[in-house]
């Protein structure tokens, strides 16, 4: 239970978050708050709406019942373009757009008429460990040097919020370790509020600070993460 | 062989009809043999355009002795039945009538307007219906081709559509890569006409007027001229209706309509 304080300092809150397609409930009534420089993990098994949930997070599908809040204000009332600046998203596979990594980085800010310069470039890239990558062309990228890219590109923006939809899912070990650090990092150093989907309880143990359990769209259980995943 | 055999020209237009069908069916007949199956949609097809273009041929026996603005009630007719003929082919696009129908207008419409104005195109009914006809028809495949390649790689690149929305990108930017590529490969077989042209083949129009007993040299100008136009009313129709599409792929709140697998409103 939060205190009225903790509630304040959401980043994000779902209320009664739901999603229903013909024939199909795909989310239904889900509530939660993220906090500042927390991760919370949704887990669950295939099919029970974790992405879903995580679409709905940054209006990239239409709730059909109940809402988000982003720092106190319904995400309605927030142009869809300036809510996905500020709640950025990594998805499961990165891609990348044709050109160079300095290009991709570009790419969020050129949406809204701001030139990202060299020395931020640079800086972004140092953060996901690829230093002197900036003029590397996207195509001769491996697939963990594409997902760390796609997270420098998602960083650009400087979002407030961040939702991973199973970021490490198609990499191999190496390359899964080295997103997990970046996921840390962001949390610890940046304060960014995180939401990451995962298949994987352990993954969840590692990153997250909280958890939400999914199955057949509904939270069945929430809560600190070694109470629920243990549990 | 067949001009031997048959003295009446209705016989011997029906005996032509049926040589050329026949050669129509052999290659679906062939197709068939690879698994390719046509036959039913090519049978229908045939027999469909047979009736039409002779219940057209008719109307304009009717309509010869009538005044020249009948022929824009035609033309307008022509541009609905072609605007739902498109639509078919883009079945899983929102709005598909509605684009295809205006973007033939605008196109083929705005060009037929301008080429009478311009005195480009006679207007007896006898030329600008034919003539106008054309402009509709190709622009209606063009049009075709444009929201049929426009619906294929937004399908195909749904995650490179919503990457870039999740960035922060409107929802024209997102999809303004597959918008270009449209427009330029609807335009492909009306660049080749006009660059083969005279040495790959000998347009129908041109045949036909050299028949009658026109000058050569005008006839072969006469038919770039009618494939010049062609090509600025589809264009101007590919132009317009990936333009519209652009806007009707993506909700008011700039999420992705078009998904693969998934019914759209209005289609």
């Amino acid at each position: 239970m939060n205190t009225p304080a903790q509630r304040d300092a959401a980043v994000l809150r779902a209320e009664n978050l739901g999603r229903s397609v013909p024939e199909k409930v795909l989310v239904e009534n889900a509530t939660f708050e993220v906090f500042r420089g927390e991760t919370l993990a949704i887990v669950g098994p295939s099919g029970s709406g974790k992405t879903s949930l995580l679409r709905l997070l940054n209006r990239l599908d239409e709730p059909t019942s109940g809402t988000v809040s982003l720092d106190g204000q319904d995400y309605r009332q927030i142009p869809p373009r300036d809510l996905r600046r500020r709640v950025g998203m990594v998805m499961q596979r990165p891609f990348l757009f044709p050109g160079s990594v300095a290009d991709n980085l570009r790419f969020g800010p050129r949406q809204r008429g701001e030139n990202l310069t060299d020395e931020r470039i640079e800086k972004l890239l140092a953060g996901v460990g690829l230093a002197e990558y900036r003029s590397r062309d996207v195509a001769n990228l491996s697939g963990g040097e594409a997902q760390r890219v796609s997270f420098a590109r998602t960083l650009a923006n400087s979002p407030e919020a961040l939702l991973l939809d199973e970021p490490t899912s198609a990499l191999d070990e190496d390359s899964k370790r080295e997103v997990e650090q970046i996921i840390l990092q962001i949390g610890r150093e940046q304060g960014i509020a995180c939401v990451l989907v995962t298949h994987d309880p352990a993954q969840a143990s590692r990153l997250a600070q909280r958890v939400v359990v999914m199955e057949a769209g509904r939270i069945v259980r929430a809560g600190k993460i070694g109470e629920v995943i243990r549990a | 062989m067949l001009k031997h055999l048959l003295s009446n020209q209705l016989q011997l237009g029906l005996a032509q009809a049926a040589v050329a069908a026949l050669a129509a069916l052999a290659v679906v007949l062939l197709a068939r043999k690879r698994g390719i199956q046509l036959v039913s949609e090519l049978t229908i097809a045939m027999v469909r355009g047979l009736v039409q273009i002779v219940a057209v041929g008719s109307i304009l026996l009717l309509l010869l002795r009538s005044p020249s603005w009948t022929s824009a009630f035609l033309l307008i007719a022509m541009i609905v039945a072609a605007g739902a003929t498109s639509a078919r082919r883009a079945k899983a696009m929102p709005q598909a009538f509605q684009v295809s129908t205006w973007a033939i207008a605008c196109g083929a419409g705005s060009v037929i307007a301008i080429m009478v104005l311009a005195g480009v195109i006679d207007t007896p009914i006898t030329a600008l219906v034919p003539v106008g006809s054309m402009l509709i028809a190709n622009a209606m495949n063009t049009n075709g081709l444009a929201l049929n390649r426009f619906r294929s790689d937004v399908l195909a690149h749904v995650g490179e559509v919503e990457a870039a929305l999740a960035l922060g990108a409107d929802g024209k930017n997102s999809v303004a890569p597959y918008v270009q590529g449209a427009f330029e490969a609807s335009l492909i077989p009306a660049i080749d006409s006009l660059r083969s042209l005279g040495i790959v083949w000998i347009p129908g129009l041109m045949a036909g007027m050299l028949l009658s007993g026109a000058r050569p040299v005008y006839a072969a100008i006469y038919q770039f001229v009618v494939l010049a136009m062609i090509f600025a009313a589809s264009g101007l129709t590919s132009l317009v209706s990936t333009l519209m599409m652009r806007a009707r792929v993506m909700s008011p709140a700039e999420q992705l309509i078009l998904r693969p697998g998934q019914k759209t409103a209005g289609s």
